[in-house]
């Protein structure tokens, strides 16, 4: 039997605030356990949550940002369970009336020209609070709680059952990873929990139009889980169909150690959460004049960018694409296109997608780190275009630059005597000297032999020290051997 | 609508609450009374009335995106019943 899969996400965004969302406290990553719990996170008796402006600025942005709408009038509830990370006994969350409703998100699933667009519609975005942390080791049979994290701000998004492979489904999350950093909402960072996902998964036969029992897995925190565990799941599911089985709906976890999923214990109770308007918290209000702040501060989203880098530069899907990954590395690459000037665009963009995303890479460097300014490659790649160097030239112009040995090209250029020999005559001696001194290499080129061609080009180089031009060496050298 | 005993069970169970069958068959009881009187609330006829969520008919106010508290670990701990290292001991809680 032909069997389709069907996948929707849940996944938890970190905001991007100072404190929490409904205390003072601090938000930092890697404090001293419970440093950062104040009486409102740890639930000490009287105390009263007061919601983060900038959280629900977040979520604005957010829902602008994929087009969904932003609740006017939406109410905190709170989501009843008990658990030693959770002090309060419920989660403050948003049920019946979310801050976000629909949008969507548009995606590409695979590489290169072959890469297919396809638009994974949102259910929702909903604010809510983090619990803190449970440490199962070394306390002599006891668990020890941190709640440091209790009460850090959360966008949960959810995505409608619309992704068909474990391919999408990465290509989904990937997406929205890069959308929340790109305007501003969550660093991203997957380590440190800041970006987590929950894949809700099912098959059904091929062309069937009713839902199979989904089974969810949960807090998988890196692009690589999410696919291995929703691969395996996926198997699983069939072999149990196939099998004359009934999938039981169930949360599982995914250990990466085994690249297994298993059913957690199952609590009958689990998933009576007993929700209700928290008597705490009064509606949160949006007026369309916030809305409208929220959209005038808005960055240019990514889907436009690469739609423009394609109409204005000139750039294929692929590089407008990658040039797109972060609104850092966009960045970069336009400026440095409006100093090298428009025409060179595609060289600019040469450069960044290969000789600095190579030496970033080595060096374990952010765009924001790079060692060369947009405004240095720049000028490097104007001299590349001009023919003051050579292409291979200019890699060591764009090392000298990144080690700091000069201000720009030019000066690296005159100070390192770099310039590009284009001059007839002297590429002329160059080329006798080296058919004088390379008889044998000559016959070879005679008798038939390309390759020895490119050894006498290499023997020309070197005696200029890289700096005479190639395309003029190439020229002579055959013209005259030929002749 | 009205509870049985069983639903009364499972109510306190999902609260942690331990409930004699005596105590059970008296909230029960209680519990069904309070149903009889939304029962009779719900006979009104609220068409046009938007639902409440909250009884004060007010907006939440925000607080600026500051972290205005500072470390009381210690205090906080003072009154716990167990801890180390600076984290609060729980009975083993693990799936």
């Amino acid at each position: 039997m032909q069997w389709e899969v069907v996948i929707g996400l849940e996944t938890h965004a970190q905001l991007a605030t100072e404190s929490k969302i409904f205390s003072g406290a601090a938000t930092a990553f890697g404090a001293a356990p419970n440093v950062q719990a104040c009486g409102v996170d740890i639930a000490l008796p009287g105390v009263l949550p007061v919601l983060n402006r900038k959280a629900v600025d977040c979520a604005i942005r957010f829902g602008l940002a994929v087009g969904g709408d932003i609740a006017p009038r939406s109410v905190f509830a709170r989501k009843n369970y008990f658990y030693p990370d959770l002090p309060k006994g419920y989660q403050i969350s948003q049920y019946e009336a979310p801050v976000v409703s629909g949008g969507s998100l548009s995606i590409r699933i695979g590489q290169g020209s072959d890469a297919q667009e396809k638009t994974v519609r949102l259910t929702r975005a909903h604010l809510e609070e983090d619990a803190g942390k449970s440490l199962h080791e070394d306390f002599q049979g006891k668990s020890g709680i941190d709640l440091n994290r209790a009460g850090t701000p959360l966008l949960e998004i959810v995505s409608e059952p619309d992704m068909r492979s474990s391919a999408e489904a990465v290509a989904y999350a990937r997406a929205l990873h890069a959308l929340v950093r790109w305007i501003g909402i969550c660093d991203g960072n997957m380590q440190e929990g800041s970006f987590r996902c929950d894949a809700n998964v099912s098959v059904r036969p091929k062309g069937a139009s009713e839902f199979g029992t989904r089974r969810e897995i949960k807090n998988l925190n890196s692009f690589r889980f999410l696919q291995q565990a929703i691969d395996y799941e996926v198997q699983w599911q069939i072999g149990v169909l196939e099998d004359g089985g009934k999938i039981q709906q169930a949360t599982v976890l995914f250990n990466p150690d085994t690249g297994e999923t298993r059913a957690m214990r199952s609590k009958e109770d689990a998933h009576d959460y007993r929700y209700f308007p928290d008597p705490d918290l009064l509606p949160l209000v949006i007026a369309p004049a916030w809305k409208d702040q929220v959209q005038a501060a808005m960055p240019e989203l990514p889907d436009a960018m690469r739609e423009r880098f394609g109409r204005d530069y000139g750039l294929s899907a692929y590089d407008a694409a990658t040039l797109t990954a972060t609104l850092d590395l966009a960045r970069y690459f336009e400026s440095c296109v409006a100093a090298a000037g428009r025409e060179l665009a595609k060289p600019c963009a040469n450069w960044v997608m290969v000789d600095l995303a190579a030496r970033l890479n080595r060096a374990e460097l952010d765009i924001a780190q790079s060692p060369i300014s947009a405004v240095q490659l720049a000028g490097l790649v104007r001299r590349v275009g001009d023919g003051t160097i050579s292409n291979a030239i200019g890699k060591k112009v764009f090392d000298a630059l990144c080690n700091g040995e000069g201000a720009d090209a030019d000066a690296i250029i005159e100070a390192q005597g770099l310039r590009q020999v284009n001059d007839a005559g002297a590429i002329e001696a160059l080329v006798d000297a080296a058919i004088a001194g390379n008889p044998k290499s000559v016959e070879e080129f005679r008798a038939g032999k390309e390759k020895a061609f490119q050894a006498l080009v290499g023997q020309v180089m070197k005696a200029s020290k890289g700096k005479a031009n190639p395309q003029q060496v190439n020229e002579l050298l055959r013209k005259k051997l030929q002749g | 609508m009205s509870l049985n005993l069983e639903q009364v069970f499972r109510t306190a169970r999902l609260a942690r609450l331990a409930v004699s069958n005596a105590e059970a068959e008296r909230t029960a009881a209680q519990l069904n009374d309070i149903f009889a009187l939304i029962e009779q609330m719900q006979a009104v006829n609220t068409r046009g009335v938007e639902p409440m969520s909250h009884a004060v008919d007010l907006a939440q106010r925000l607080r600026d995106d500051q972290v205005t508290e500072t470390d009381h670990r210690a205090d906080f701990q003072a009154i716990a019943p167990e801890t180390e290292a600076g984290l609060y001991l729980v009975p083993k809680v693990i799936e």
